[in-house]
């Protein structure tokens, strides 16, 4: 009983920090991006801009829920709920540190991580569908073309780390990394899965879901309060899942000498958070084609050619 | 007052040979300040002439500038004896060697028809419509005579003497609601009068998609309607005049230099530029010669003024593919730019700082050093950008070969300034016909073999190294001197003179009363401007507010040659390209 009721306080506790954090993300973002581009960025609530967070949520919770009268109301409504509660099931899965975690033993974490993903996208779709407008049809069509282009190679780029550990249980990977980290016999598959990431988590030079250039916001351009909310605690939440993956199967999770072990997966994911935010200040977006054709006939071929060069290299040598 | 205003009926060689191919005709030459040839032809015969200019080997002009028309029906000093009820005039221009020449038809009240020339310089398309628009002249053959720049809906023409030219002169404005649901509905059907779309249609394979009036990325509020087969566009048609704020019908209320103001608004993001054909154009007509130190000021300023607005300009196109940060880099150094402006003027983007005969004031104590540290920091902060936007690989791939175009094509479209240089020609009227001290300048033209996105961002890239050269020559080579001339038109008398003898008190008195009152006559005045040839045609009528003025805006030609150029291109690639032509909707509507 007092395990189940210890089981649930750690998911409550998660479940909170984790939607706390991504939205400190958009405060940390907003600061990081004034840095890099010259300029101030937020910095008037609190101490150093510190409580704009709080002020955004105010304003976003009181902002009329407003759905317009052409909309397909059901799913318009469900759309963000989907986008939001896929990537928080997906943490279920994340061993933080070998205390920490939901359901960290689970022997098909991974492959339950890229489900949860892939349903990701229904969220985004119906956005576009059932807004009932052309720029977000336009940006959902965008969002389901890319997402399951580059889910394909996203799957492909983690097999080598599953063939060397030998398991789908993440806890089970990083504790084979406890002596070498992965990214260095899986570099080329720690690159793959890094785009293939920035793509699912639809961050520049990725985000043409929404490519306000030409969209306004993509799919959702006619959402507001906190129906928009959802969308973009989701995004954020979206990154702090793919930064801790990638440091889980790439970065050896916890591990790290003399400081506690949360402590090290919380530098390796906030290095990765950072990396995704100067992504953002620095490059252009390409257009839709192009994203396709380097999705389809460079990636996926070399994520192929990794996992027969791993499968070779595990084969030919004896443990 | 200088002969050249005056009407003259000695034939030059050019009417000559106009004569000797229409023999039937019956053409009338005219001199116009700053423009070469001007010849009166009889609407008969006004294809003919055109088509041969246009294609004839010896004549060649290429470049259709210009469409507009003249209410001459007030007029108390008509310009020749040919003029009737209005005159339609057209701008044509050879780039190379270069050549002007404006042909003028004489057109009653009665019978305002005249054959359409669309099908000879397909950009006369537009020109034509908004000279329907203003004027009510029918120009027959024309393929769609819509309104251009006036919503479908107003009744009358604008620029017409006998049209108020301000809200006070009719009753107040109202908006019932019938009248707003028929405005709608005009908007909506745009799309099927154009052509774009058929009623009833249901491809299920195409889709029509409405970017603007208020879109993020379409520079203004411009709307386009865009045929889209998936992401790739199948045509485009483009609705403007969501900025017209009739700039041209204002000038008729202003007095000569109460203008100057106005003229800053046209192409917003630069500034003093604008100020510069109006002021040499006025200048022309008053017989007014400027000091040299204020042409070097000038100079100065103008080109200060084209590197901000090719800062913006190149911000804004890395933002419209997607880069977000070098926008905030140029904000800040267009900011130091505006700085300079600000110590040296007062004002930071519209500063209104060039005056009939001169600029306002003298540069201000210090204002050397503050040039010498902003030549000190641009390069390297260009060369930045160079490294970050210009080299990178996403930039590339959606920049290059995207939005290309022909010379032909460009002449063909009146495109000018740097997306003409971008297909090879170096045309620069500062070279070709240098104005105001240009002609003592050292820059180069820099110029590209093919225009597409990236060549167009390149070559602004290498105009505002230029215009630096031109500043640091500005610098060494200032000119001690006054700043404005000394005519009675420019300005008043200085005081120790008015109240000294009557002939000084005179000219101060009626400066001071009513403004300058400038001969009768017509100037124009054409100036490379940021975007291309700025042009502005005066007419003046003896009088302190000017007949009527007409500004060719570069940024109108442009816009009108998108739909062209993004056939077959993708959504995305159409932000590129806008992004890519630099124009500015107050510049297209005015």
């Amino acid at each position: 009983m007092v395990e189940i009721l210890i089981d649930i306080g750690i998911s409550v506790a998660l479940l909170l920090s984790i939607v706390t954090l991504a939205a400190f993300l958009t405060f940390v973002e907003r600061r990081l991006l004034g840095f890099w581009q010259d300029r101030l960025g937020p910095n008037r609530v609190g101490w150093e801009g510190s409580l704009q967070v709080v002020a955004d949520m105010i304003k976003i919770f009181f902002k009329q829920d407003w759905t317009p009268s052409f909309v397909e109301p059901v799913i318009f409504v469900l759309a963000p709920a989907i986008v939001l509660v896929t990537v928080l099931l997906a943490f279920a899965v994340l061993p933080l540190t070998p205390g920490i975690g939901i359901a960290g033993h689970l022997n098909i974490g991974v492959l339950f991580f890229l489900g949860m993903t892939s349903l990701t996208v229904y969220g985004v779709v119906l956005a576009g569908w059932a807004s009932n407008s052309k720029f977000a049809l336009i940006g959902g069509m965008r969002a389901a073309a890319q997402m399951i282009s580059y889910e394909v190679f996203m799957g492909l780029a983690l097999i080598g780390v599953v063939m060397q550990s030998g398991s789908f249980d993440l806890v089970k990977i990083v504790e084979a990394q406890r002596h070498l980290w992965f990214v260095v016999p899986q570099f080329f598959g720690f690159i793959m899965f890094l785009i293939a990431g920035i793509a699912e988590a639809h961050r520049l030079p990725f985000d043409l879901p929404e490519g306000e250039n030409e969209l306004g916001a993509g799919f959702h351009t006619e959402y507001s309060s906190m129906k928009f909310g959802m969308f973009f605690v989701g995004e954020y939440a979206s990154i702090v899942l793919i930064s801790s993956i990638t440091v889980i199967l790439f970065f050896g999770g916890w591990n790290g000498p003399f400081l506690p072990p949360i402590f090290w997966f919380m530098l390796k994911i906030s290095l990765f958070i950072g990396f995704f935010i100067l992504l953002r200040a620095a490059l252009p977006r390409p257009r839709y084609d192009q994203l396709m054709s380097y999705g389809w006939k460079l990636m996926l071929p070399l994520s192929i050619i990794n996992v027969a060069v791993t499968g070779a290299l595990i084969l030919s040598v004896p443990a | 007052m200088p002969d050249q205003i005056s009407i003259l009926n000695g034939d030059s060689p050019f009417t000559n040979r106009l004569r000797g191919h229409f023999p039937g005709a019956c053409i009338a030459p005219q001199t116009i300040a700053g423009i070469a040839e001007t010849v009166w032809v009889e609407r008969e015969h006004l294809r003919a002439i055109m088509l041969w200019l246009k294609q004839d080997q010896d004549q060649n002009y290429g470049l259709m500038l210009d469409i507009t028309a003249i209410d001459e029906r007030v007029r108390q000093n008509p310009s020749h004896e040919r003029a009737r009820d209005f005159t339609v005039v057209y701008h044509l221009m050879r780039p190379q060697p270069l050549s002007e020449i404006r042909v003028k038809v004489a057109l009653s009240q009665a019978d305002r028809n005249i054959p359409t020339i669309s099908d000879i310089w397909p950009n006369a398309n537009w020109y034509e419509r908004e000279t329907w628009d203003m004027f009510g002249i029918n120009f027959v053959g024309h393929p769609l005579l819509l309104r251009m720049l006036m919503p479908e809906s107003w009744v009358g023409h604008p620029l017409c003497k006998d049209h108020y030219a301000r809200a006070t002169e009719h009753g107040p404005f109202v908006m019932p609601e019938e009248t707003e649901i028929k405005e709608q509905l005009a908007l909506q059907a745009l799309p099927l009068v154009s052509g774009i779309a058929e009623a009833g249609e249901d491809d299920p394979e195409t889709m029509i998609l409405n970017l603007g009036p208020n879109h993020p990325s379409l520079h203004g509020i411009l709307r386009l309607i865009v045929k889209l087969k998936g992401e790739e566009i199948v045509d485009i048609v483009p609705e403007i005049g969501f900025h017209h704020r009739g700039a041209e019908k204002m000038a008729e209320r202003q007095s000569w230099h109460s203008f100057i103001p106005y003229t800053d608004r046209i192409d917003y993001v630069a500034g003093v530029m604008n100020n510069f054909p109006y002021v040499m154009a006025v200048e022309k007509l008053a017989g007014i010669v400027v000091p040299s130190r204020a042409q070097m000021i000038r100079i100065m300023v103008s080109e200060m003024f084209r590197i901000i607005s090719h800062l913006v300009f190149f911000g804004t196109m890395s933002q419209d593919v997607g880069q977000l940060s070098p926008v905030f880099y140029v904000f800040t150094d267009r900011e130091r730019a505006l700085e300079i402006i600000e110590a040296i003027c007062g004002f930071r983007m519209h500063p209104a700082w060039f005056r009939i005969g001169g600029v306002a004031a003298d540069l201000p104590a210090g204002w050397d050093g503050l040039i010498k540290d902003f030549l000190a920091y641009l390069p390297k902060r260009l060369d930045e950008y160079e490294t970050l936007v210009m080299r990178n690989r996403i930039f590339k791939a959606r920049t290059i070969g995207v939005g290309e175009f022909t010379l032909d094509e460009a002449m063909d479209w009146g495109v000018t300034g740097p997306g003409l240089r971008a297909c090879g020609t170096s045309f620069d009227y500062r070279k070709a016909a240098p104005y105001s001290g240009y002609e003592q300048i050292e820059f180069d033209v820099p110029t590209a073999t093919r225009s597409d996105c990236y060549t167009r961002v390149q070559l602004r890239l290498d105009e505002m190294r230029q215009s630096l050269r031109i500043i640091k020559q500005c610098l060494d080579h200032m000119p001690p001197g006054p700043v404005k001339a000394m005519h009675p038109l420019a300005m008043p008398m200085p005081r120790e003179l008015m109240l000294h003898d009557i002939d000084s008190m005179i000219p101060h008195f009626l400066n001071a009363s009513w403004g300058a009152v400038i001969p009768p006559g017509e100037a124009s005045v054409t100036i490379e401007a940021t975007k291309g040839l700025n042009t502005y045609y005066l007419v003046s009528d003896g009088n302190t507010a000017p007949y009527r003025v007409r500004i060719r805006t570069p940024s109108f030609n442009h816009l009108q040659f998108v739909p062209l150029i993004s056939r077959g291109a993708f959504l995305a690639d159409l932000i590129a390209i806008i992004g890519s032509i630099d124009f500015v909707m107050a510049d297209v509507d005015r």
